[in-house]
């Protein structure tokens, strides 16, 4: 069996929008975003002994590569990078339809992705890739477990908790809640390095210029702004009235 | 302008989140605006949407369709956009309403913003508002091409009464599923028992946090909600410590909520949780630590002991209810 985990390469520290192109300023240092260690150790877990591949993959600049290696000294067994400046500047049209094209290379039975993009917020991408891959997704993946080529996965949403099966190959996009992601050993950190780690191109995934980056995305950023500030705000200590004093407050705003 | 807008519904009610964004499209357009509804038993709350606004109602009703997954939803709404020629279809943001937006962005090469407080026509252009970097900055996204796709933050629309009388044109949809979309099945559903409303549904939240002290102590956010009327959220806090259910974490992990009035209970205010409730209208926060955060965004900050000071709040707000 194959699972592939797809991973994101995300500014550290404070981020800021850079004035000219608008995009998010990813010269700086980075890192493995960290609800993707989430989706790593799940497949870590569901491989265990046995001899599943686990590949994690990638888009993003050369500078991913970092955490590309990071995921493999936590015990992936392959890294594939896509790195290309004609894909900066990606939206979700692109960046799925990119990243889908990759994993098809890959032909996983399994893609993994964590629950959000902590530099975007994005939590969308698994939702299109696997539109493109044509294969079930379940998200918000708070316990997985594997049977026969059969998915069961509790998800949890608004309402509570629904189990729902798939049968491989599938898509699934895992909660923060689902464990806790193991730190790289020393040992892992060495094998990283021997461990086999591809980058490819557009152009050998086969996808046209106009089909990736800002050509290739539909939607697009006009400006950015200061966002408006609240009204006054008050404090007070409390004195022994302040239950009396929430309660004019409350009063005066309508709410009770 | 020719907008749809996705109706997610639980059981036999209609999303308050959905029910805001039709009414924000109703008013942005002009008034003629579509939904579609998606389930078993569906086409009963078609009038429904109508009087918040749809003038016409695309039912695919179906109980094969009820269980909440994404990828039949993406087949119907597929068929509706191609057909109905729409520009711009719209979605209140849930687990379900996310997945199905993103799958229709990459069934139709359709651009989607996501996270959207706001949306505007500028010159003819549709324009969305999406917060940023923790909220710190405010972008102005907007879409190259149609059709047009936006996921919009909870909250970000009031869902006014509905009016009387809407009497929507109804037209059923009979889709014939893609082979993907037929492959996850919902084999069993556990609902959490709540006595009040849900958080993402509730216009009043008491929040608890690591300064409630001990878990026993959320029943003072539990007695204070109650007699406001409202849902208990926690922070990632209480919950990691296991004080409290997922279902009710607030924040960037959580749930992202904008209800008419938020308490806080002894929440220090990390950044985590600001995402997720800062969207509110109206923040009071209790805390014992003049320095704590939360106070930079509340309304109304009171410094002290939410163990002295929330049981006497209970009682005078059910005395003020009673009177």
């Amino acid at each position: 069996m194959k699972i592939a985990v797809c991973v994101k390469h995300v500014p550290e520290g404070s981020s800021r929008i850079d004035p000219g192109s608008k995009r998010l300023d990813r010269s700086g240092e980075g890192a493995l975003n960290h609800f993707d260690a989430n989706a790593l150790e799940e497949a870590l877990r569901l491989k265990g002994d046995s001899d599943t591949e686990v590949v994690v993959v990638s888009l993003g600049p050369a500078k991913a590569a970092d955490s590309l290696r990071k995921a493999l000294a936590m015990g992936a067994d392959r890294a594939l990078l896509v790195s290309d400046d004609g894909a900066a500047g990606s939206d979700l049209v692109a960046t799925s339809r990119v990243l889908a094209s990759a994993l098809e290379r890959e032909s996983a039975d399994l893609v993994l992705f964590g629950q959000q993009a902590s530099d975007s917020d994005g939590a969308v991408l698994w939702a299109a890739v696997a539109e493109r891959l044509r294969r079930p997704v379940v998200s918000q993946a708070a316990e997985l477990s594997l049977q026969d080529g059969t998915l069961s996965v509790k998800r949890q949403t608004e309402f509570g908790y629904d189990v729902i099966e798939a049968a491989l190959p599938a898509v699934v996009a895992v909660s923060d809640a689902i464990n806790e992601p193991r730190y790289p050993s020393l040992k892992g950190i060495m094998g990283a390095k021997k461990k086999p780690f591809d980058t490819v191109s557009l152009a050998e995934l086969g996808i046209d210029p106009g089909e990736a980056g800002e050509a290739g995305s539909r939607t697009e950023v006009l400006a950015v702004s200061e966002p408006p500030s609240r009204g006054d705000a008050r404090k007070i200590e409390d004195d022994g009235n302040a239950a009396q004093a929430i309660v004019d407050f409350l009063a005066e705003k309508r709410l009770v | 302008m020719s907008v749809l807008v996705f109706l997610e519904h639980h059981g036999s009610e209609l999303q308050k989140g959905s029910l805001g964004v039709l009414a924000k499209a109703a008013a942005l357009d002009g008034g003629d605006v579509a939904a579609v509804l998606v389930g078993g038993g569906v086409s009963a709350l078609a009038a429904e949407a109508g009087n918040h606004g749809a003038a016409k109602v695309y039912v695919a009703e179906d109980d094969s369709l009820e269980p909440p997954l994404p990828q039949a939803r993406v087949d119907v709404l597929a068929k509706v956009v191609g057909e109905g020629g729409y520009d711009t279809v719209l979605f209140a943001n849930s687990v379900l309403a996310a997945d199905i937006a993103a799958g229709l962005s990459a069934r139709l090469d359709a651009g989607l913003n996501w996270d959207l407080v706001d949306v505007e026509l500028r010159d003819g252009a549709l324009v969305g508002k999406r917060p940023a970097l923790q909220d710190s900055i405010l972008v102005d996204v907007g879409w190259k091409a149609e059709p047009r796709l936006a996921l919009f933050r909870a909250g970000s629309f009031e869902a006014p009464q509905g009016g009387a009388g809407g009497s929507p044109q109804v037209e059923n949809v009979a889709v014939e599923l893609e082979g993907h979309s037929r492959g996850a099945k919902v084999v069993s559903q556990e609902q959490e028992e709540s006595s009040g409303p849900s958080i993402e549904d509730a216009d009043v939240i008491v929040a608890g946090g690591r300064g409630l002290g001990a878990p026993e102590n959320f029943t003072l956010a539990e007695e204070l909600a109650r007699a406001l009327g409202g849902a208990v959220g926690a922070t990632r806090a209480v919950v990691d410590a296991g004080w409290y259910p997922y279902a009710a974490q607030i924040g960037q992990t959580g749930k992202v909520v904008s209800p008419k009035l938020y308490v806080a209970l002894g929440i220090s205010g990390a950044i985590q949780h600001k995402v997720g409730m800062q969207s509110s209208n109206v923040i009071v926060a209790i805390n014992k630590d003049p320095n704590a955060p939360i106070f930079e965004f509340s309304d109304l900050g009171v410094v002290g002991d939410v163990h002295e000071i929330v049981p006497k709040l209970t009682e005078l707000v059910k005395q003020r209810k009673g009177a």
